[in-house]
């Protein structure tokens, strides 16, 4: 049976399982990314979960030097910088993600509006290691 | 439409910590020189014993100083107990929201004066560790888990503010050129000097060390010098980026009835305005802060004023981007506009619509709690004819203040004017 928790939580445990999900209102039609109990829109809570196809657009990013711990502990610094973006999924919402599979040596060649697709990262090593969202050019 | 104040409220005196690097004080230190300062400003004095409330913006002294519930100790430490102490978290909007909270009790009727202070000591953390501590304002769930860092958010939203209006990524560099220029003028603030007097220093040490004299054609030049100005999260280099600080700032607020007890000059609070969003990603446009226009909409309304009638204002430029935007969600600037008048100098202190004549976060610091209500100081001195140098010229009458929390979760503006 698939879940169907819409909890706070249930975004990052279906990324372990690749699977980006979402919310979608009975009574308006409103799709929220990540899931919402009550829709932010009529706030009613007739809410179902729903899967997203894992594709969008590029709407904003960064490559970042000097990484946060999290990021630092998992190999980045001003030589290895990464990618960070905000994703306009083809469902309507947009959703924060690292990018991935792009040059990073010249990010003034990273377009706004350019189609990717959902992957994961692996961070951190052995036990840790953890499965996050990412996104690549489709 | 914004209802009015129920009674109106006046600020009758200010005071500021110096913002910067100080070991050995402590957020407490920095808010009685603060509030010493405020004593000195009000013109008829008053006894601190008539202070009925004590509102105090403060983003984490939990992680900065390992000390929760500050409110109570520092009004110990200004000698207002029992005053009821109360601290406001709302990130880096926390003093914009303390005032907000000080000028909404006045206005209830409940008490009649207030102080509001704002405070943070954040450079006891090594860098990584502010950088966390700063993280905690961002979305745990969704947003930290990306990888973002609050210089990442503001740079996001610089690549999509200059991809969606074609802006020129100079302007940004030209923000913190213009608010360095204004700080070099500000005893208070932690960098005040030029950038080019950084550039300079940098050649002077150089010299003096025997190393090689790097040379740059002027202080854009040097901006745009990896090596004297590192990329942090691309577009945004250091100085686009506001530094850790530690300051201290207070505002002493009096019912409108009131004021002539105090001072011949008070000012008046005309507007006040709050607003909330959700994290970035969520936003209806990622190159502007919605929850700043609507905040501004708010405050305007209540004052019964529109953008044209400011005649300056201090905005929240935690990064050089993050002014541009204001500049057009306060209505300063129509959208796109705000990248060009920024380098055709329409927001320095001689152009239509001045812009941190302070020198901003970015150049007098951010300690990120005292932020909101170290702009109110600079209102202050700029409506009384006290800011020196870096004065404005003509008749002042009405100032904003624009404060924000995260990347725009909170917004907080508020709208002075000056009667006589």
């Amino acid at each position: 049976m698939t879940d169907q928790a819409l909890h706070s939580k249930a975004f990052n445990q279906a990324i372990a399982e690749d699977l980006l999900i979402g919310s979608h209102c009975l009574v308006c039609g409103n799709i929220s990314i990540p899931q919402r109990q009550i829709c932010p829109n009529c706030h009613s809570d007739q809410v179902e979960r729903i899967q997203t196809k894992g594709l969008g657009t590029l709407a904003a990013f960064t490559v970042i030097y000097v990484p946060p711990t999290n990021m630092a502990d998992a190999g980045y610094n001003a030589k290895n910088p990464y990618c960070v973006g905000i994703v306009s999924l083809e469902e309507g919402p947009r959703i924060s993600a690292q990018i991935v599979g792009l040059d990073l040596s010249d990010p003034a060649s990273i377009k706004i509006g350019m189609p990717l697709k959902q992957t994961s990262v692996m961070r951190g090593e052995g036990e840790a290691a953890k499965k996050f969202l990412a996104f690549e050019p489709a | 439409m914004a209802k009015k104040l129920s009674r109106g409220v006046a600020v009758v005196g200010v005071g500021m910590s110096k913002f910067g690097v100080f070991p050995d004080k402590t957020s407490r230190d920095l808010f009685v020189e603060a509030f010493q300062e405020l004593r000195q400003s009000v013109q008829k004095g008053f006894d601190p014993k008539d202070i009925e409330a004590f509102y105090m913006g403060n983003f984490t002294s939990d992680h900065f100083e390992n000390q929760a519930h500050l409110a109570p100790i520092v009004a110990s430490w200004v000698g207002i107990s029992p005053v009821a102490s109360t601290r406001i978290e709302d990130a880096c909007a926390s003093g914009g929201v303390a005032l907000r909270q000080g000028v909404l009790a006045i206005a209830s009727g409940e008490v009649d004066m207030v102080l509001v202070g704002g405070l943070e000591k954040m450079t006891d953390l090594p860098g990584a560790k502010v950088t966390d501590a700063l993280a905690l304002a961002a979305d745990s769930l969704f947003e930290i888990p990306a990888g973002f860092t609050f210089p990442g958010f503001y740079a996001a939203m610089a690549t999509a503010y200059i991809d969606q209006y074609k802006a020129d990524p100079d302007a940004l560099l030209r923000v913190g050129v213009k608010n360095h220029q204004n700080g070099a003028l500000n005893d208070k603030a932690q960098f005040n000097q030029t950038i080019r007097d950084v550039m300079i220093g940098k050649q002077r040490k150089a010299e003096q060390k025997g190393l090689p004299v790097p040379q740059w054609e002027d202080e854009m030049a040097f901006l745009k010098d990896s090596k004297s100005n590192p990329m942090i999260a691309w577009p945004l280099r250091l100085f686009d980026c506001s530094p850790v600080s530690d300051g201290a700032a207070a505002v002493l607020l009096v019912s409108e009835e009131l004021a002539e007890k105090f001072t011949d000059e008070p000012i008046f609070v005309v507007g006040s305005g709050q607003a909330s969003d959700g994290a970035l990603a969520e936003r209806s446009s990622l190159s502007e802060v919605p929850a700043a226009s609507k905040a501004s909409k708010r405050a305007y309304e209540m004052a019964g004023l529109t953008p044209d009638d400011i005649d300056f204002a201090e905005v929240h430029d935690c990064f050089t981007i993050a002014e541009i935007m204001a500049t057009e969600d306060l209505g300063f600037f129509p959208r796109g506009e705000g990248w060009k008048a920024a380098i055709d100098g329409r927001t320095a202190r001689d152009g239509s619509h001045p812009i941190n004549t302070s020198g901003g976060l970015k150049s007098k610091g951010h300690p990120v709690g005292a932020s909101g209500v170290g702009q109110v100081v600079e209102v202050w001195k700029q409506l009384h004819g006290l800011a020196g140098e870096r004065q404005l010229r003509g008749n002042l009458k009405y100032a904003l203040t624009h404060n924000v929390g995260g990347t725009g979760q909170t917004c907080v503006v508020h709208i002075f004017e000056k009667r006589n």
